[in-house]
């Protein structure tokens, strides 16, 4: 294993932001900590960079504890947090420079692991640090996590606020890090990203909710949803829809409905209620969920266990 | 829609440029009254800048823009007055109470005070947020904070909203709680100019641009950019269009 969390918990002041996390990570695999702002992920990876100590349970990367053998943790991660942790008054090859330096190597001597993110802004590297565009501060922020060549990389949420576009690309080069042996632990609060990690963590308010390869996670709840499409637009029949009986949940889901039954049975009843609305473009189905059908459910069945209990804050 | 075909926005020729750099290359475009306008692009393709000269925040360096029917060279304080606006990054004030953020933004709108009273009642009683107005904003959930600023954006009743990136972060479930109340609001007139970076959510928009490099490279409704360019959803459109 290369990281292992076991029943860490952390609390600021009264507020509780990680309660009984435990999940383990293979070494060489591409896994995701997947879950909104607030869920805990910034707070779990400074415990795994070495930088919280947790008030209960440990966390070990690589065998060494984080806590009492922090220096050797610190030597073999590369940790990438949320805000840019650049020099912004050093320019582009300066703040590698630096990096390099301070883990006691060169950039000459693990160029080639950083070559395809850094060629990518190397016209600019007499920028300065402040001065680069978002994406190009992001992979600047990668190269120098990677200049002295990590085994754990530990990204927190590099993709937030990116266009889909420069999402996709930093993704690809996620997976040729991968290829170079290098184990990944990456948070993301996009659910499409989490497909391509090999597993994933979803998280919300401080507890995992599951831990599963992406296509496992998305089979627990088969066989209950359905996808509703009219050429007329899906909005419109949103609050119809909700109002089914057998209906349990209906979300908008980019041009489709996407409507959770309460049982199996309950397809046929909403099947001939919906003849009845008189649009020949309707098409309803069932579809596998994906994972964000997937945390949405899981989300839902934490709030109605939950409901009851006025005010959670 | 109210007053279908009516030009809340109206931009001929739209150019901003920033020392030899143009940032906005000849803009032309209009959004109609009550509709969710997608206004789309990559990081640094201009949109924010776009945005800036919409809500009266900095001029243009050369073209024709109405907003609201006032002309933004002339007329940016009348422009201001009319729009609301918000984004992801910032809309509350932290150290004050969801309750003196409301009678902030509504006393910078100069609603009178006993309409405020009986508006602020009525807000927080649909949002559910009644037992918590003395709480200060930074210890309310961001969910909860995403739909207070846009109730809060909307609370003078304007005739277009910006929304600067409004759900980056929150839950997929509050992520869709807040475009039906992007949708409730249309239902009240107010029209909605919106970026983002889900594309899911570029579907829920009545029309789309997409901005590359400064230019606006396509506008259409989504059913229209998809067939357009033979894609199965607009995260597909994106990526054909944003990168060439």
């Amino acid at each position: 294993m290369s990281l292992i969390i076991n029943q860490v918990d952390k609390a600021f002041e009264s507020i509780q932001a990680l309660s009984q996390v435990n999940f383990e990570v293979r070494e060489g695999e591409l896994f995701g900590l997947i879950g909104p702002d607030g869920a805990g992920k910034s707070t779990l990876f400074r415990i795994m960079a070495s930088l919280l100590i947790p008030d209960a349970g440990s966390c070990s990367m690589l065998g060494y504890d984080v806590v009492r053998e922090y220096r050797k943790v610190r030597q073999i991660i590369g940790y990438m947090p949320g805000r840019f942790s650049l020099y912004m008054d050093l320019s582009v090859e300066e703040n590698l420079a630096f990096y390099a330096r301070v883990f006691g190597t060169t950039v000459e001597e693990n160029y080639d692991l950083i070559r395809d993110v850094y060629e990518q802004i190397a016209p600019y590297k007499k920028r300065l640090a402040g001065r680069l565009s978002g994406g190009m501060k992001q992979k600047l922020a990668l190269s120098c996590a990677l200049i002295h060549r990590p085994r754990v990389l530990i990204l927190d949420e590099p993709t937030t606020g990116v266009d889909a576009v420069s999402r996709r690309e930093f993704w690809e080069m996620l997976k040729k890090i991968q290829a170079e042996g290098i184990t990944t632990v990456v948070s993301t609060p996009y659910m499409d990203e989490a497909e391509l990690c090999d597993r994933v963590a979803l998280m919300q308010k401080g507890s995992l909710l599951a831990v599963a390869d992406p296509s496992a996670l998305a089979e627990g709840g088969q066989k209950l949803l359905y996808s509703l499409r009219s050429a007329k637009g899906v909005y419109a029949y949103l609050e119809q829809v909700r109002a089914l009986e057998g209906c349990r949940h209906a979300w908008l889901f980019g041009d489709e409905l996407h409507v959770t039954l309460r049982s199996e049975g309950d397809a046929a009843g909403i099947q001939s209620a919906m003849d009845q609305w008189d649009d020949a473009s309707l098409q309803w189905q069932a579809i596998v969920p994906n994972i964000e059908d997937r945390f949405m459910g899981l989300l839902q069945q934490e709030s109605e266990v939950l409901s009851g209990k006025e005010g959670d804050i | 829609m109210t007053g279908a075909g009516e030009h809340i926005i109206e931009v001929r020729d739209l150019v901003k440029k920033f020392g030899s750099f143009v940032a906005n290359d000849h803009l032309t475009f209009h959004v109609e009254r009550g509709e969710i306008f997608g206004f789309l692009g990559a990081n640094g393709a201009g949109k924010t800048t776009a945005i800036r000269i919409l809500c009266g925040l900095s001029y243009p360096t050369s073209g024709e823009i109405m907003v609201a029917g006032h002309d933004v060279y002339k007329e940016r304080e009348r422009i201001k007055r009319k729009i609301g606006y918000m984004s992801q990054k910032f809309s509350l004030y932290e150290d004050l109470t969801v309750s003196e953020n409301i009678r902030l933004y509504a006393g910078i709108y100069s609603l009178g005070r006993q309409e405020i009273h009986a508006r602020e009642a009525q807000l927080l009683e649909r949002l559910g947020l009644t037992h918590i107005k003395h709480r200060l904003i930074r210890e309310i959930p961001l969910g909860w904070k995403q739909k207070l600023a846009f109730s809060v954006a909307i609370f003078h009743k304007p005739a277009i909203v910006f929304l600067d990136e409004p759900t980056g972060g929150v839950d997929p479930i509050t992520r869709r709680q807040f475009w039906e109340m992007i949708h409730d609001a249309t239902q009240e007139g107010i029209t909605v100019f919106v970026t983002t970076h889900y594309m899911d959510e570029a579907e829920y928009c009545d029309r789309v641009s997409i901005m590359v490099e400064g230019r606006i490279e396509a506008l259409d409704t989504p059913g229209g950019l998809k067939q357009s360019y033979a894609s199965r959803n607009m995260n597909e459109v994106f990526l054909k269009l944003a990168r060439k």
